[in-house]
């Protein structure tokens, strides 16, 4: 037992050392700052490592007791919550910044590590992979082990996996304020931060799947799937997309594997994907669990959720081409690439009607339970993203949108409304479950929450979609004499109101955000609000009664 | 096997057999006496009793 614990400080002193070493001898600064990082990281490992061990146990010789199996294992799921509430107010604050950098250029300061281009990689990885990451790794460890009814496998992997993507959000983050980028959007970490990833998602995988395998259900109930779809589809791509060579094995920068139109296309195979598995695949597991637990009914249609499934694993993986229409792309692959995102409407139309009538019978809850409530606005954002997306893969609308900020409006509609909406009531709806609160400190903030999301979401997608229709028309305006007829300041100056409008818009959706960290926090430290609750039962006793004859006069 | 095999292989035999395992898979839930396994598997997520 000592021997353990000496052999395991040990092995992170040595991991620290090694780390120091590689950042003396680092052939660029921020590699020589990641691997600071890394040091601090396995120093801190250390400590806990020492400091928390049961020395009592150790001493008395005995080994330590395995854990009791009939409780689920949710320390994970706590710290995920709380790094999905952290990560969230940093990459929404990000995005928020950068709107108003793009409204008012003198916010880039000046500075190369606060301008827009090193700061945006940092707000889309922060919403995306720490934000939403966090939510699928902690959600996915309560649906698992909920569904399988069985404790999670390997606890210490399970950890691991917790911290080990704590750490690559960090080397990730601080890579983009040091101008480390290997340029594939939404893939931008360097060749080493990857590695790391790689590392990181197998352990999940095992996890997941070894939870899986030890469950006591027969059936693996459908957000299973889902879940698993993600994270095997996430590996493949991240895989394949980041193959690269390193210029030098102490130094940030790399090479990609492929080069031209095969790397154009290998990028937007990744990207369309992380879009259809991450953000897609795994917040649909999501809504497989806690719509229906939330809602206290099954899920409207189970065959329609395994019809769900299937069409989306054998449909999504080959959209990605529509994100080059118009390049050095082959025709047949850009047609191919815009028949099946127009294919891919179906699908999803009928997984939002199925999250949409699992509430059949039910539909007063919307007015009554403001979770609910945020989960029926998430399904609707769901189905209007997917609707807007095939439509602007269609090449003829897509010449006109493509570049402009409609773009930008599509994936905040499905990113706000779909994938923050859902992870904010999955949050709600395991606050009070994890940490044992009767319920959470205030319904009403929760209310206000969805308002303020809901407005600012409005005011976000109807600017972006006035700024980008009015981009691609003055872009593409010629005069009589075949000359453009806008330079492209003119176009970048017309955006003014509608980056304010935006702007407006991404502060109202924080602020409704930050209004939902003060209620966890609240409900972590145990106080339950006295208010008025969301509905009452109008009875009027005086009414409730027969009429009476009254005799002639 | 070069570029035009794996090609000419994609577009006939690959996609025929990518058809009938979608077919397949999307049919199965709807086969004859698929409904009472459906009906219990999506209630089983409400046997959870530790957490309401």
């Amino acid at each position: 037992m000592i021997d353990g614990l000496v052999f395991k400080a040990g092995g992170w002193l040595a991991l620290a050392l090694l780390a120091l070493v590689a950042a003396a001898l680092a052939v660029d600064a921020p590699f020589a700052v990641h691997m600071v990082i890394v040091a601090v990281a396995c120093l801190t490992a250390l400590w806990f490592a020492v400091s928390r061990a049961d020395y009592g146990v150790a001493a008395r010789g005995v080994l330590q007791s395995p854990a009791d199996e009939r409780v689920y294992d949710d320390d994970p799921i706590r710290w995920g919550v709380i790094a999905t509430l952290f990560w969230g107010v940093a990459g929404m604050a990000a995005g928020l910044f950068i709107a108003l950098q793009l409204a008012f250029p003198a916010l880039n300061l000046n500075l190369e590590y606060t301008t827009f281009g090193r700061l945006r990689p940092l707000h889309t990885s922060a919403v995306i992979f720490a934000f939403g990451g966090n939510a699928l790794i902690a959600t996915s460890y309560y649906v698992v082990q909920r569904t399988c009814r069985a404790r999670l496998a390997f606890p210490t992997l399970a950890r691991f996996v917790f911290w080990g993507y704590q750490l690559f959000i960090v080397l990730a983050a601080t890579g983009y304020l040091m101008g480390v980028t290997a340029a594939k959007e939404y893939a931008e970490p360097e060749w080493y931060v990857d590695l790391w990833l790689t590392i990181v998602w197998v352990a999940y995988l095992v996890v997941f799947v070894g939870t899986i395998v030890k469950r006591r259900e027969p059936h693996i109930y459908v957000a299973n799937w889902f879940y698993l779809s993600f994270i095997i589809t996430i590996a493949m791509l991240h895989i394949v997309n980041n193959l690269a060579l390193p210029a030098s094995l102490l130094g940030s920068k790399s090479y990609a594997a492929f080069a031209g139109v095969q790397d154009a296309l290998t990028q937007w195979w990744y990207g369309h994907n992380a879009v259809g598995f991450f953000l897609t695949a795994g917040f649909l597991a999501m809504m497989y669990y806690f719509v229906p637990k939330q809602a206290e009914r099954p899920v409207y249609s189970y065959r329609l959720s395994i019809l769900h499934f299937w069409s989306l694993i054998f449909l999504y993986i080959w959209a990605g081409p529509h994100h080059l229409h118009y390049t050095a792309l082959p025709d047949w692959a850009q047609t191919l690439g815009m028949v099946f995102s127009i294919i891919l409407w179906m699908p999803s139309w009928g997984g939002m009607i199925n999250g949409l009538m699992t509430l059949n019978g039910a539909w007063d809850k919307i007015r009554t339970d403001p979770i609910i409530r945020m989960m029926v606005m998430a399904l609707a954002f769901y189905g209007m993203s997917t609707f807007e997306g095939p439509m602007m893969s269609i090449k003829w609308v897509n010449s006109m949108s493509h570049y402009t900020d409609w773009t930008i409006g599509h994936v905040h509609s499905g990113a706000l409304g779909w994938n923050g909406m859902i992870t904010f009531a999955c949050v709600y709806y395991l606050v009070p479950r994890l940490w044992g609160r009767p319920r959470l400190y205030s319904l009403r903030l929760v209310n206000w929450h969805f308002w303020l999301a809901t407005v600012g979401i409005v005011f976000y997608a109807a600017s972006m979609w006035v700024a980008g229709i009015m981009q691609g028309l003055m872009w593409r305006e010629y005069g009589a004499d075949g000359y453009l007829v806008y330079s492209f300041v003119e176009s970048v100056a017309a955006m003014h109101p509608m980056y304010l409008i935006r702007a407006a818009g991404g502060a109202m959706y924080l602020a409704g955000f930050l209004i939902m960290v003060f209620n966890v926090w609240a409900t972590l430290s145990g106080r339950v609000r006295a208010e008025k609750p969301m509905t009452e039962t109008p009875y009027n006793a005086a009414a409730d009664r027969p009429l009476a004859p009254v005799p002639a006069e | 096997m070069n570029y035009n095999d794996l090609r000419h292989f994609a577009d006939s035999w690959g996609l025929l057999a990518m058809a009938i395992l979608f077919l397949g898979l999307v049919a199965w839930p709807f086969r004859k006496g698929a409904r009472h396994r459906n009906e219990e598997a999506a209630r089983m997520i409400f046997k959870d009793d530790e957490h309401g």
